[in-house]
């Protein structure tokens, strides 16, 4: 079993065109990123979020036109708790790149990115419904596997596997 | 007035709600409601070990079991650092597209039946009955086979499974022929699906349509082609595009790869390697039967692994397959144990679904439900 060690220093990742735009319109966003088992990760500002995925949508060399998901982890009891998780496609250039935003527990909140990518509509229900992260801006955020009148957030680490009824 | 297309209802393909805001025959709103079928499969996945979210990832796009298992199967693949033996890739392409067939006979039989055309149902489901019966020689189930493993496939096929299914390619292609006899050229089902529930490129690409779906509207992407995995770069298929983005495109297309998915088990019979059929690596993947039975150490890794798990290298990995929907993806995310920490799969039909409120919305109601049909939504997947 060989595994090429993770490259996880954004020096040597820097070279990357997504992280070359993202780090030209605003050096804050990229907090970092990551190399690992063929596949790029880059660790995005919180309130950056959604210029950034429509920066690197419109971006002429390697347009990232298609949502593939956007989901969630949660690292209880580690902080920052959430690490929300869009997967981009590029279908031109056939790339696929990973997008991370850390959130605390205090109040995970985040900017929707429906206005980028219509498809993230029923993607951030689902991660609002499962982990309790609001998305502002979003067209219907409401829950959509659980019941309207669930309490609680199932998918978290502190809910447990049988459920409370 | 408001109608409520409810979960149990003969033309949802599933406990699918839809609710309908109607004004005549014409649909003014519609909003589709989902949940019906959550079963928190993601939240069980992390109370189990790897190989024992096998069989829960078969369950959850119940029309295509193996596609299931192979993308689960190649992200913690990816995650090991596995390499897997030549014949257990062809094997799983072979399987592979036996499922596509087996999922697009389920679409096209039931489609057609919403429309109306009732014949076609029985005469798809009598070619997925022989399909089946191959399914069970070599894995011992019908449906759910759980036949890809971490590693590998789970057992070698019988003896003459491979003449088996060079009987049922040769036989298949007249039966495709069949269907389009009857649906094709046939006036009242163009009527019905035929300009019906448009949808453009760019409207698809933005509300996450993929596979079939999306190349009914004239985006020429596959998964397999463009970003291939488990040996698909040595198959040669023709992947098919339609311009027109209704019903009828999205039918040609599903049709046209019918033809395709039969040829390719065609390929891989040719080119079957021999050797091995589970990757080498004693500490993740089973021993054989007969070794476990003799030697000490095949019986302590297998003691091993089934009581304590194999442990995976922290790191996360997204896999996307072409499925008979469209991009199947497993997110695994792994934190250096036995368990996986989170298994997130994304499903084709829950971006699919997106896709109703434009193509139904000005329409009239009978519309919908061939709308409904031609996205070929498979509830267990998007409600998981």
């Amino acid at each position: 079993m060989t595994l090429a060690p993770a490259i996880v220093d954004l020096e040597q990742l820097k070279e990357h065109p997504a992280i070359v735009r993202l780090r030209g319109w605003n050096p804050n966003a990229v907090e970092g990123a990551k190399f690992d088992r063929d596949e790029m990760s880059i660790y995005i500002e919180r309130s950056a979020i959604r210029e950034a995925c429509a920066l690197l949508r419109d971006d002429p060399g390697c347009p990232f036109n298609y949502l593939s998901d956007v989901t969630c982890v949660d690292w209880y009891p580690s902080e920052p708790r959430f690490e929300v998780i869009y997967h981009l496609l590029s279908i031109p250039k056939k790339e696929r790149v990973r997008l991370k935003v850390r959130l605390d527990n205090d109040s995970p909140a985040l900017e929707s990115v429906t206005s980028v990518w219509p498809s993230a509509n029923y993607f951030e229900r689902e991660v609002f419904d499962l982990f309790g992260i609001r998305f502002s801006g979003h067209p219907y955020l409401r829950r959509i596997q659980m019941p309207e009148n669930w309490e609680g957030h199932p998918l978290r680490k502190d809910y447990p596997v049988e459920g409370y009824r | 007035m408001i109608l409520n297309m409810g979960p149990q209802h003969p033309s949802t393909h599933g406990v699918l709600r839809v609710l309908l805001e109607i004004d005549g025959e014409t649909v003014v709103r519609i909003m589709p409601d989902i949940g019906y079928l959550h079963t928190g499969i993601e939240k069980i996945c992390e109370a189990k070990f790897y190989q024992q979210v096998v069989p829960l990832t078969d369950r959850i796009d119940y029309l295509c079991p193996m596609t299931n298992n192979l993308c689960y199967a190649l992200a913690v693949e990816k995650l090991l650092g596995l390499e897997i033996p030549p014949k257990a890739q062809w094997l799983r392409v072979l399987m592979n597209e036996l499922t596509r067939i087996n999922s697009h006979l389920v679409w096209l039989g039931t489609h057609a039946m919403d429309i109306g055309a009732l014949t076609v149902f029985l005469y798809c489901f009598r070619e997925r009955e022989d399909i089946l019966r191959l399914f069970e020689a070599v894995s011992g189930q019908r449906m759910m086979t759980s036949y890809f493993r971490i590693g590998g496939v789970a057992l070698e096929p019988p003896l003459g499974f491979f003449d088996r299914v060079r009987e049922f390619a040769n036989r298949f292609p007249s039966k495709v022929d069949e269907y389009e006899n009857l649906l094709t050229g046939n006036p009242i089902w163009t009527m019905r699906t035929k300009g019906v529930a448009r949808i453009t490129a760019e409207d698809a690409i933005a509300l996450g349509a993929s596979g079939p779906t999306l190349r009914g509207s004239g985006v020429d992407f596959d998964l397999r082609r463009d970003m291939p995995y488990s040996g698909y770069e040595n198959f040669k298929f023709k992947v098919p595009v339609a311009q027109e983005g209704d019903v009828f495109a999205r039918y040609v297309c599903r049709v046209q790869e019918l033809r395709e998915s039969i040829a390719m088990v065609q390929q891989a019979l040719d080119g079957m390697p021999e050797g091995a059929i589970k990757a080498d690596a004693p500490k993740v993947v089973l021993p054989d039967r007969e070794k476990m039975k003799t030697q000490m150490e095949a019986l302590i890794y297998h003691f091993k692994i089934i009581t304590e798990g194999f442990a995976v290298p922290a790191g996360e990995v997204y896999q996307a397959v072409e499925s008979p929907r469209g991009e199947m993806g497993y997110y695994v995310v792994s934190d250096g144990t036995a368990k996986p920490y989170r298994v997130h799969m994304r499903a084709a039909c829950l971006a699919n679904l997106q896709l109703l409120p434009k193509m139904c919305e000005g329409r009239l109601i009978a519309d919908v439900v061939a709308a409904i049909g031609s996205i070929d939504i498979v509830l267990g997947e998007i409600d998981r």
